[in-house]
């Protein structure tokens, strides 16, 4: 599948909180199965404005407020799945969606095999992730490996405007449940890791010129971000920038892959990069151990073993719950992923 | 009482209350605890009574058929002869199926099996009750609503139970775990009370789209104290779903009394009037009133009235499943002792009282339902079973994941297809 297939309508400037609004749009529009419900999604638009205006114009029967019931919001949409709809659900922050866990990985993910495709869970949830703006322990935490552990399920993390609605509307699409999380500290602009800098918005970056109309993005495939020769960095959502920064500040000529889709993942484009620079470094905001840079770091293992001059790295968050005070020591920031990048470059 | 603040005030030490049934090995339960009104007695309110207004009947036992086999009072259905002896049948289809499902475990054709005995006149009545289109969302104890259904031969349960290559399952579910779409019968998962608030979530999904069709979720006793259960309740009566929520109440989950799910004192069906909910507490062992109060119940649904919430009183008689010994928690006569009885005795009490019905043609049947159970059972086993090593390919293992295989799936599938020795 082309990289924008089927390109519809004009272009516009959007942030990504823009983006991921235009795609349910899009979808409300095209769809009529679609529906799109959580908390203070409805009336309100969404306390990241991420579905502002569309109850007004969809009406309370597609767009609605849910009450504060994580399990419950994934456990009522496996049911209008099971019915024939298209439910988008959000849960507010990925750090609560652990009630409802058993209906993600024993419902959701499963219902197609163990019905033998009688019935199926075409559903996405949407996942605020991440950290980087002090938003301590309950509104900064990316448990995207708690996901990519689970069969059945599709775990997608766009890292701008326009990967963001190519790949909201794909996961609309998709007949298999995709867990949707968007990094919230890229919403209004990309964020590099230095703090101490203005933030910088999205407008007049080229990832935030976004088609107005109908386009999606393949759920598989993974983006060559920033071509290189010496090193290959693995990264996803605010990983990305970060990795850019560093490969600038230490001038090397680091290949930045942004994965886009972690499981299932596009191994060839890791693999066809590894081999050719024969480096690796893995980057995450999530903590170290088992995280989904382990299975990252095994794959890459696996297959380029004999074409790897150094050891793999991962730079990731600590094994710690996410702090507020030391934000910036727990945040891999590009001092931390330019270090390793020196050191894989030394070995 | 002395003052908190008295020097050298004295209290007596809290103690934890653990809930205990009255009836343990050797001993007889006392059956006083449960609150059983007369056949006849609790009055039937309009559909569109307000939750509130339900608060007493939650407290009360909705029956029509009173010990004699009298059909009594506002809720005795107009049935027909035919419906009513098709009621029967599948009930006794049902125990029959039971039964040779359990000694075909023990012969260990099948890994796994549950019986529903003293439970079938639930989802015997209820199936009849329902539309055709309407979707439960059953437990693994729901099997009369399939027993019940003429487009589900009996063979096509068995094949899933065998695990044999005619499993519409593919081999994937433990036996009793069936998904029939086109029956109106939700894949059942081992977790318990997901189904219930998905229940709703269809519920839901036929009122936006402006649909006629209603839900039904089922839950046990025990699994009442799942968050589900109560996730379930809060978005039926946000929502008013289109849907029934039907509360099983056997007394007993696996060896744990129901007290300790939080029935002491109180009943499942005042839950339902804590949430807003229109709530029934029903005979669950006498057809007419399973068949008269689901009737209700769909037709307030169906009228955008909004949710019912049921407590079916019943007893588990037999076994929680062929891994338990029920002899190690209660006593052996216990359903001999509940004051409900038994349904299929019930309805057959009342069908040879209004002269349509006899022993001998009770006889007649039973023997005539064995042999097409049996009958069914041969036709299943001659496609295998998980005994003979007759099983789904290994492929089918893998298929289904998604909706297309992805490349790591292909690759493990080539890597077990190279050591299973077979395709």
């Amino acid at each position: 599948m082309a990289d924008a297939a089927d390109v519809q309508g004009v272009s516009a400037n959007m942030t990504m909180i823009q983006a991921l609004r235009s795609a349910m749009d899009v979808m409300l529009a095209r769809d009529p199965d679609v529906v799109v419900f959580g908390q203070d999604v409805g009336y309100f638009g969404g306390v990241f404005r991420c579905t502002d205006g569309l109850q007004a114009k969809y009406g309370s029967q597609r767009v609605f407020d849910a009450p504060i019931s994580e399990g419950g919001i994934v456990g009522v949409a496996v049911g209008m799945g099971a019915y024939g709809l298209r439910p988008v659900a959000e849960i507010q922050f990925a750090d609560y969606f652990y009630p409802a866990s058993d209906q993600i990985v024993s419902e959701a993910a499963r219902l197609r095999y163990r019905s033998a495709g009688d019935f199926t869970a075409p559903l996405t949830i949407r996942m605020p992730c991440g950290g980087g703006i002090y938003g301590g322990q309950t509104h900064s935490q990316s448990p995207e490996a708690l996901f990519t552990h689970v069969c059945g399920l599709r775990t997608v993390m766009p890292s701008n405007p326009y990967d963001a609605k190519g790949l909201l509307i794909a996961a609309i699409e998709c007949n298999d449940p995709v867990i949707f999380l968007e990094p919230k500290r890229l919403y209004n602009g990309p964020f590099d890791g230095h703090h101490d800098r203005p933030a910088t918005p999205w407008s007049g970056h080229p990832k935030a010129q976004v088609p107005e109309g109908y386009y999606t993005l393949p759920l598989d495939k993974a983006a060559v971000y920033r071509p290189g020769q010496q090193l290959t960095v693995l990264a996803y959502g605010t990983m990305v920038y970060v990795a850019e920064a560093a490969a600038k500040e230490t001038g090397l000529d680091a290949e930045i892959i942004d994965l886009r889709a972690l499981w299932p993942l596009d191994i060839s484009t890791v693999v066809e990069s590894v081999r050719k620079t024969g480096r690796c470094v893995i980057v995450h905001e999530a903590t170290r151990t088992s995280g989904f840079g382990a299975e990252l770091s095994a794959l890459v293992q696996e297959h380029c073993f004999y074409h790897l001059e150094a050891p793999i790295e991962r730079v990731a968050g600590w094994d710690t719950p996410y702090p507020h005070a030391q934000e910036w020591d727990y945040f891999p920031g590009p001092a931390r992923v330019a270090a390793a990048l020196r050191r894989v470059m030394e070995s | 009482m002395s003052d908190k603040n008295e020097p050298g005030a004295v209290r007596a030490p809290l103690r934890l209350h653990v809930p205990e049934p009255t009836g343990r090995p050797g001993c007889h339960t006392d059956f006083s605890y449960l609150k059983i009104s007369a056949a006849g007695e609790v009055p039937r309110p309009a559909v569109d009574v307000a939750p509130v207004d339900t608060g007493d009947m939650a407290h009360k036992l909705i029956r029509v058929l009173d010990q004699d086999g009298e059909a009594c009072g506002p809720w005795a259905p107009e049935l027909s002869e035919a419906q009513l002896k098709r009621g029967l049948r599948t009930m006794m289809k049902t125990r029959i199926f039971d039964g040779r499902m359990l000694i075909a475990q023990r012969q260990k054709k099948l890994s796994f099996y549950m019986q529903s005995l003293g439970e079938e006149a639930i989802g015997s009545a209820h199936g009849m009750a329902l539309d055709e289109g309407d979707m439960c969302f059953p437990t693994y104890r729901q099997q009369s609503l399939l027993v019940g259904r003429d487009d589900v031969p009996l063979s096509e349960l068995m094949c899933q139970l065998l695990s044999n290559e005619k499993d519409p399952l593919k081999g994937r579910q433990l036996p009793v775990m069936y998904s029939i779409k086109r029956a109106g019968f939700f894949s059942i998962s081992g977790n318990l009370t997901t189904q219930f608030v998905q229940a709703v979530g269809w519920g839901m999904a036929s009122a936006i789209k402006g649909d006629t069709r209603i839900a039904s979720g089922w839950v046990g006793d025990g699994a009442t104290a799942e968050s589900d259960f109560h996730n379930a309740l809060v978005f039926a009566h946000v929502y008013r779903a289109p849907v029934i929520l039907n509360v099983v109440n056997n007394q007993w989950a696996i060896s744990t009394f129901q007290a300790i799910a939080g029935g002491e004192g109180t009943t499942f069906a005042a839950r339902g009037v804590g949430a807003g909910i229109a709530s029934l507490r029903v005979d669950g062992n006498d057809f007419l009133a399973v068949y008269a109060v689901t009737r209700w119940a769909a037709e307030r649904a169906r009228s955008n009235l909004g949710p019912t919430l049921i407590e079916w009183v019943t007893y588990r008689a037999g076994p929680h499943s062929t891994s338990d010994d029920p002899s190690k928690y209660r006593p052996s006569d216990d359903w001999t002792r509940f004051p409900l009885g038994d349904p299929i005795a019930r309805l057959k009490q009342h069908l040879i009282r209004r002269g349509l019905w006899s022993e001998e043609q009770h006889t007649a049947q039973q023997e005539e339902l064995e042999a097409e159970v049996l009958a069914a059972q041969k036709h299943a086993e001659s496609f295998g079973s998980l005994a003979d090593g007759h099983i789904p390919s290994i492929a089918s293992m893998f298929e289904d994941v998604y909706e297309d295989m992805p490349q790591h799936l292909r690759e493990q599938m080539a890597e077990a297809q190279a050591f299973g020795g077979r395709q």
